[in-house]
């Protein structure tokens, strides 16, 4: 914790020497790292580290050694809007000291109002002068949603957070959306979304956006994207929702260590039953891994701890649009919305199987009287 | 003895493919229903034994895949049966594009489903309105391959699922897509009710022998509507 202090502390200082900027010399990342005090042995370890979770061969682990080496760092503005901050927490979180201070400190993080010491004037200065210092090379990052509704709901220094993020995208090299609010709007986007918040590749159009989905993203995957952009000067490939298919080409449900469980129809019925205490497949408790796309399974959470479902509980989706609506969480055919509460597709069609089923059988009785009619009506012959 | 002489006359209406296409369909139909269901919501009769020794859940899940190819590869035939069977099975019969079409249609549901008038509808083949809900059901069957193949790209590496991996992006995710294939399954239930019925209904009341045209292709048609079949201006001049 004192070591992040300092990163904040430094960063800070950095902050408010512009001077940095007029010299426009930014020191590498392995020569701030060094600084920090953390060994070349780790550094080695951490570029190995990411280079695997990026799907790398190995010689991609000297290309990572030596762009972090030799590249100036990244020059970055962070912005929050519509969020929690989760993002953030996640990354501060991470297990791994270099992947923390990649984000905290360490990409010249010039703007992040969650974590910069400057504030007013100053802070707006700073990333005013990123803006005007590096264009066409700094990297926008957003966490949090936009109100489109009406743009005073999010407003920063009296301007609108689509005010903000339209002058800072302008001259920008890319944008990074952090979490599900940024990549698809959220719980702020969730019916009936009062504030019409949509995520980042809605209300900027012409620059490219990688959406690290998730609520939060993992960390590791975080930087990883991070040591991908610094690396290789180009945006990672991406699937058609703009994911880095490294973290997000596989579904959880594809990577679950239940998944025997699954194939062999072992289910959870309910919490703390037999089943549970097996480890049997989450499924029936509402598990949304089998249409989430998220690295949970292979990357895990805290140092490679756990993740929700080796904790016991169902995956509830968050790194997919819209999985508020798509609940309840503990269900896995979301409820239709429209019908009340808790009314399913299942309750929905049986209703009117059961209607079809009388129509039909009224259909019936008055066919019978019809037909009965007709032969009535037919002539006896041959007696 | 109650008799009556209508003269009749057998019409060659269902030709093979379209009858191999037709039991195809319900098979695949009904078994991708069923397991379909499991797979929505696994009925818990496994208990307290571990996963090496199972896979049911597995076997569910292939029957279902199964069908689905064979249910599709069946669809995009009579799709292709559309353009070189009879004119009994050709794709205009299905989209309402001319007057009489329409005009059918509402003869249909005045005769049949309001049963309000008691004329005899004239096509040998399928009714307007009939061919005019299988136009709506090839939809479905379309929208069911998209989503159900769009959920199974993301398991597989070969190139016909690629092919409907586009789709779910489209929706936002595989959440929204496995939830329409869910709704769309209720569609196919709906639609097995109502047109069981009507296959009863109609041999009940006109006596053409529908039920059995779908296995040996042949109609009893009266010889008035083949007259007007044959030689539609006289029809118009009447």
């Amino acid at each position: 914790m004192n070591c992040k202090i300092m990163c904040i502390n430094s960063s800070f200082s950095e902050l408010i020497n512009t001077d940095r900027f007029m010299e426009n010399n930014q020191p590498t990342f392995y020569e701030e790292t060094r600084k920090d005090g953390i060994s070349r042995k780790d550094f080695l370890k951490f570029c190995t580290t990411m280079a695997a979770f990026l799907g790398l061969e190995a010689s991609g682990v000297g290309q990572i050694v030596k762009a972090l080496q030799t590249k100036p760092r990244l020059p970055v503005i962070w912005f929050h809007f519509q969020e929690c901050t989760c993002c953030s927490e996640s990354f501060i979180r991470a297990s791994h000291p270099i992947v923390a201070n990649i984000v905290l400190d360490k990409i010249s993080l010039d703007y992040q109002e969650t974590l910069m010491a400057a504030s007013g004037v100053q802070a707006e200065e700073a990333y005013k002068t990123v803006m005007a210092k590096f264009p066409g090379e700094y990297i926008v990052m957003v966490e949090g949603s936009i109100p489109t509704e009406n743009e005073a709901y999010c407003c920063i220094g009296g301007r609108s957070a689509k005010a903000i993020l339209e002058e800072a995208v302008a001259n920008c090299k890319a944008v990074v959306a952090w979490g599900n609010c940024a990549s698809a709007g959220c719980v702020q986007a969730a019916h009936p979304n009062p504030t019409g918040a949509k995520p980042v590749h809605k209300v900027i159009s012409g620059k490219p956006v990688i959406n690290v989905q998730g609520c939060p993203p993992i960390a590791d995957v975080m930087a990883g994207v991070v040591v991908h952009l610094l690396t290789f000067d180009r945006i990672p490939q991406l699937d058609e929702l703009n994911r880095p298919k490294a973290f997000y080409s596989r579904r959880v449900h594809d990577t679950c260590y239940r998944r025997a469980n699954f194939d062999a129809g072992l289910f959870v019925e309910s919490f703390d039953d037999e089943g549970a205490k097996r480890g049997y497949c989450l499924y029936k408790m509402g598990c949304k891994g089998p249409v989430t796309y998220n690295s949970c399974g292979i990357i895990k959470w805290n140092d490679g701890v756990s993740y929700p479902i080796q904790s016991g509980h169902p995956c509830i989706g968050c790194s997919e649009e819209g999985f508020w609506d798509n609940g309840p969480f503990y269900q896995h055919l979301p409820d239709v919305k429209g019908f009340g509460i808790e009314v399913t597709a299942d309750k929905i069609g049986l209703g009117l199987g059961i209607a079809t089923a009388v129509g039909v059988a009224g259909h019936a009785v008055v066919t019978n009287i019809r037909k009965h009619r007709e032969i009535e009506n037919t002539p006896e012959s041959g007696s | 003895m109650k008799s009556r002489s209508i003269p009749l006359r057998e019409v060659y209406v269902w030709e093979m493919p379209v009858r191999i296409y037709h039991w195809i369909n319900a098979l695949c139909i009904t078994s991708l229903c069923i397991t379909g269901f499991v797979i929505g919501n696994p009925p818990a009769f496994m208990r307290g034994t571990e996963a090496y020794y199972n896979y049911w859940f597995g076997t569910v899940r292939f029957i279902h895949f199964v069908s689905a190819f064979l249910f599709f590869f069946n669809f995009v035939f009579r799709t292709y049966w559309g353009f070189a069977g009879n004119e009994f099975s050709r794709w205009y019969n299905f989209i309402p594009y001319k007057r009489s079409q329409w005009k059918e249609i509402f003869d249909v549901i005045k005769v049949d489903i309001l049963q309000v008038t008691h004329n005899k509808i004239d096509s040998i083949g399928h009714n307007s309105l009939a061919a005019f809900i299988y136009f709506i059901t090839f939809l479905i069957f379309l929208l069911q391959c998209l989503t159900g193949f769009g959920m199974y790209s993301a398991m597989s590496s070969s190139f016909l699922p690629k092919m409907f991996a586009w789709f779910v992006p489209l929706m936002g995710g595989d959440m929204a897509v496995r939830q329409l294939h869910h709704v769309l399954m209720w569609g196919f239930i709906l639609f097995a009710m109502v047109h069981i019925y009507l296959v009863f209904y109609h041999d009940y009341i006109e006596r053409r022998g529908i039920t059995s045209s779908m296995i040996g292709g042949w109609k009893f048609i009266e010889e008035d509507v083949i007259d007007r079949h044959d030689n539609p201006e006289d029809s118009t001049k009447n």
